[in-house]
């Protein structure tokens, strides 16, 4: 294959990457999913195989250049085959959120007009087919699982290895047209489209170009030197950028192995067999993973617990400044030694983080202990600042700085500003091409210098040149005196504590912040096995006295902690109850990333923040909730309201009036 | 009467001809007639149901199809044969497997050994070789491995592997009697009340893979069930028992419509 000269060392797209793979690291895996209870596993040289021939058969079935190809599934081998076999026939994959309910699908099966989709299995079978007669350009589905499809009527419908069958029938037909689309691909092709998740409205879909993806993946794969030999679990959802990133941009760069896991529940299990060396995660999973730690050491045996104290106390002294390289005493270095033996050897292990090289997390803020946790047991874990807009990378942490507050330095390659209101704005060669059919909001993001505005309000620390971030922009608001109201910052410090699984924090324009809370059943539901407490839903474990006593200790150590922040000390929490049901992406609440939607639920939920502002004891209320199966139920519930001591503050000197 | 033809469901199926027949089958315990005269068929590929009020017979009659119970009188024909009485496990052989009311599992095995034993009857290493684990054994264990391991990825029990038994909800042993009984590649499978006990969650579970072995094997099923909204939903055609006698035989809606059977449940004066 002849490479254009444009690009690096030649290669401008993910099929040509793919070709370099094949020939030189040919034998090396590059794909492995668990079935059947074995690891299968594919090299580089089968991996091209299986794409070609799935290349044909699209050809076969008359994808055209310029398609859209939706992508719908748990991350499966065959479905990251489809994106690069997209890619080779000149089409756009655009992988979609598994668990977005039909009505979402056609938003975006619509919005970018897809002509094909490849879906999983039944469950999304019947999802599109519920949707498909709405869409007009739709035509041809093809799917993983023939489980339960055997009735359905096949002349639209299409079974995975037939497509690839009947591309290997027809390679003399075809072959020449698929190289010919795949020489034509260059750096501004367009590599993938990426719907946002939509913090608010409608979600967008970002197209990315070839330029974007393997720049970035350059980029970041040496910043961190990543390798050929590396193992990365891919279990992020196929829709999310940044398994794009990780799992074909960085993977077809540095030519390492993408594993998959058996099923989502499995998670654990595989990522203990697997290994990885290379890891992302975001703080809640390892959030989850602390927790169940925690819980487990609490019902474990009196020795045990002792010895996993004793050694874990330690490790938190000198765990980080071992992994950062710096001096430690002798003495010290080797207690940690016999601990590594005895205790954090064993745990990495159990957690499959025993070659773990290169950690990441992004995506929210992550609570210093549980940060310092990980990092205390040699885990290099860092944090990383990024966007779909910006293909991931806006900062990182470089090996040796990494704190819990900030978010690292500017990536290679990126530039940032902060404007005078205080927002992050960056420009790389990253940086998106356009919204798809939305010219309006392109416009609004990126101006025509390149810089786009990450929506976040932050600022660079002089000492260090590190980004801290406080907020969303355009959350910061102004309460009613005129005093800074910054919700997330104090959601993120209610939701360090374990008990606390998701806090919403109302205040802005009024006269003072109160809250909603969601109870983490995993933690408080231990809690109450271990003290003999009975409750037979969430609803009544988040009623519970008790729950609501440790739920109001916590707001009060975090408005103390709150209250020392002169700027922000008018955020303290006065007023707060227990939400009656857990907040759901299928209601709505969340995004699909598990992001606070705030304002749709303090429409939904509104006479609840009225009870939490007239003073009233209690509320008694009804919601709808939307059934994974798409059923609609109702929940009642009469809530507590209480108070929660707030801290006087120097609050007085920044009232304006 | 012996009718071969197979028939077509309202979905639109194409059942198959006879599998197995009960001729005039009665059971007697002592003096307590638990089974009096009853004959009927199950066809190939159906889903045939017996349902009944408690104390019907229903287990009973279960239990003589897969050889627990000798029937006193009457004769059993499977496979176009009359089946001689049989102890279980030769009944096992001929491809007959089963689920229990009250899940008999070994509780200290992980999942994966207790559906392994499903595959017992497919096995015949010799002893060393077993004791050795070496050749046929090896071979065999191998074999059967993979077979277990595509109904474990069928019933989406994956994560639960290697956890033993005991430590399990009750909806997902059930889910592991099934799988062990599907290991066994039966023609014939007989589910005692399998969705006894569980929540409306599970139970649509249940169903979902009821139907799902049903499609995809073709396997044969004859099962138990209290709740009527399962019974008619899953089953092609049922047979209604009460006090030991036959009131009704033929598709949920005509059973439905049946006056004894509406007798039967909602109770009239005897």
């Amino acid at each position: 294959m002849a490479y254009m000269s444009e690009g690096v060392e030649g290669l401008r797209s993910i099929p040509a990457l793919l070709a370099r793979n094949a020939s030189q690291h040919g034998a090396s895996p590059a794909y492995r999913e668990k079935e059947y209870g074995i690891w299968q596993s594919w090299t580089w040289a089968e991996t091209a195989q299986e794409i070609e021939a799935l290349a044909l058969g699209f050809l076969n079935l008359g994808v055209n250049e310029g398609d859209f190809i939706a992508i719908i599934g748990r991350n499966r081998p065959y479905l990251y085959w489809s994106m690069v076999a997209a890619q080779s026939v000149g089409a756009i994959p655009v992988p979609l959120y598994q668990d977005s309910v039909a009505e979402e699908m056609e938003y975006v099966l619509d919005h970018c007009g897809a002509r094909f989709a490849i879906v999983s299995d039944q469950e999304q079978v019947d999802k599109v087919i519920e949707v498909q007669d709405r869409l007009h350009q739709f035509e041809h589905m093809i799917y993983l699982d023939p489980r339960g499809l055997r009735k359905y009527d096949h002349t639209r419908l299409h079974q995975f290895s037939h497509v690839q069958d009947q591309g290997r029938a027809s390679y003399d037909e075809f072959i020449r047209e698929l190289q010919a689309r795949t020489a034509k691909l260059n750096y501004d092709s367009t590599c993938v489209m990426l719907y946002t998740s939509g913090t608010t409205g409608k979600p967008k879909g970002v197209v990315l170009s070839n330029r974007n993806i393997i720049e970035t993946a350059k980029a970041s794969s040496e910043f961190d030197h990543l390798k050929v030999d590396d193992e990365v679990l891919a279990y992020l959802p196929m829709a999310w950028v940044g398994d794009f990133i990780f799992s074909i941009g960085q993977a077809y760069w540095s030519g390492f192995c993408v594993n998959c896991p058996e099923s989502p529940e499995t998670m654990m299990t595989d990522l203990r067999e697997i290994a990885p060396s290379y890891y992302f995660a975001p703080p809640r999973v390892f959030e989850t993973q602390l927790t169940q730690i925690m819980i487990r050491m609490e019902d474990s045996g009196a020795f045990k617990k002792k010895t996993f104290d004793y050694f874990m106390e330690h490790a938190r002294k000198v765990g980080p400044a071992i992994l950062d390289g710096h001096d430690v005493s002798t003495f010290d270095l080797l207690k940690y030694k016999l601990g590594e033996i005895m205790v954090y050897g064993p745990l990495k292990n159990a957690l499959g983080f025993s070659n773990v090289r290169v950690g990441y997390t992004a995506g929210e803020a992550i609570g210093p202990e549980i940060f310092d946790f990980y990092r205390s047991l040699g885990i290099n874990l860092k944090q990383l600042y990024g966007q779909t807009e910006a293909s991931v990378f806006i900062t990182q942490q470089p090996d040796g700085e990494v704190r819990s507050d900030t978010v690292g330095v500017p990536s290679p390659g990126v530039e940032i500003r902060i404007s005078d209101k205080g927002e992050v704005f960056y420009r790389s060669p990253g940086v998106f091409v356009e919204y798809y059919k939305n010219a309006e909001s392109t416009a609004d993001t990126k101006d025509p210098e390149g810089w786009v505005a990450t929506g976040d309000a932050g600022f660079i620390e002089e000492s260090t040149g590190h980004l801290r971030i406080i907020d969303r922009a355009k959350d910061v608001g102004a309460m009613a005196d005129g005093a800074m109201f910054a919700p997330k910052y104090v959601e993120n410090k209610l939701k360090f504590y374990p008990n606390i699984l998701e806090a919403v924090v109302f205040g802005a324009g009024r006269d003072r912040c109160c809250a909603f809370i969601n109870i983490d059943l995993a933690a408080v539901g231990n809690w109450a096995e271990r003290n003999n407490i009975a409750y037979a839903s969430y609803q009544e474990l988040a009623g519970h006295k008790q729950v609501l006593d440790t739920i109001q200790a916590h707001i009060e150590e975090v408005n103390a902690s709150i209250a020392q922040d002169e700027m922000l000390s008018g955020c303290q929490v006065h007023r707060f109850l227990v939400l009656h049901k857990e907040l759901d992406a299928d209601d709505g609440e969340l995004t699909r990333t598990r992001k606070v939607r705030r304002k749709i639920i303090g429409e939904k939920f509104e006479d609840l923040v009225n009870a939490l502002y007239d003073g009233s004891e209690s509320i008694y209320t009804e919601t709808e909730v939307t059934y994974e199966d798409g059923r609609k139920g109702k929940i009642k519930a009469t809530l507590e309201i209480r108070d929660a001591k707030v801290v006087p503050a120097t609050r007085q000197t920044l009232a304006a009036e | 009467m012996k009718d071969t033809e197979g028939y077509v469901t309202a979905d639109g199926r194409q059942i198959g001809g006879t599998l197995m027949e009960m001729r005039n089958i009665t059971l007697r315990f002592g003096g307590v007639v638990a089974i009096q005269d009853i004959s009927f068929d199950i066809h190939e590929g159906e889903v045939r149901a017996i349902i009944g009020p408690n104390g019907a017979g229903k287990s009973s009659m279960l239990n003589v199809i897969s050889g627990f119970y000798t029937p006193s009188e009457g004769e059993v024909w499977y496979k176009g044969s009359k089946r001689p009485p049989m102890k279980p496990y030769e009944v096992a052989r001929q491809g007959v497997a089963r689920t229990f009311q009250n899940i008999a599992l070994f509780e200290g095995m992980t999942v994966l050994d207790n559906v392994m034993t499903g595959r017992l009857t497919h096995m015949n290493a010799g002893l060393a070789s077993q004791a050795l684990w070496w050749g046929k054994a090896r071979d065999e264990e191998m074999e059967n491995r993979e077979k277990v391991e595509r109904v474990i990825d069928f019933l989406e029990i994956q994560n639960i592997r290697k956890t033993p038994v005991g430590r399990l909800p009750y909806g997902l042993k059930k889910r592991v009697e099934l799988a062990r009984a599907l290991a066994a590649e039966p023609s014939l499978l007989l589910l005692d009340e399998p969705m006894a006990g569980m929540n409306v969650e599970e139970k649509e579970d249940m169903s979902r893979f009821i139907l799902d072995v049903n499609d995809e094997f073709g396997t044969t099923i004859c099962l138990i069930e209290h709740d009527m909204g399962v019974v008619m939903d899953l089953s092609d055609r049922v047979v209604v028992m009460d006090y030991g006698k036959k009131i009704g035989d033929g598709t949920p809606d005509e059973v439905r419509n049946n006056q004894d059977v509406i007798d039967a449940y909602l109770g009239v004066p005897h």
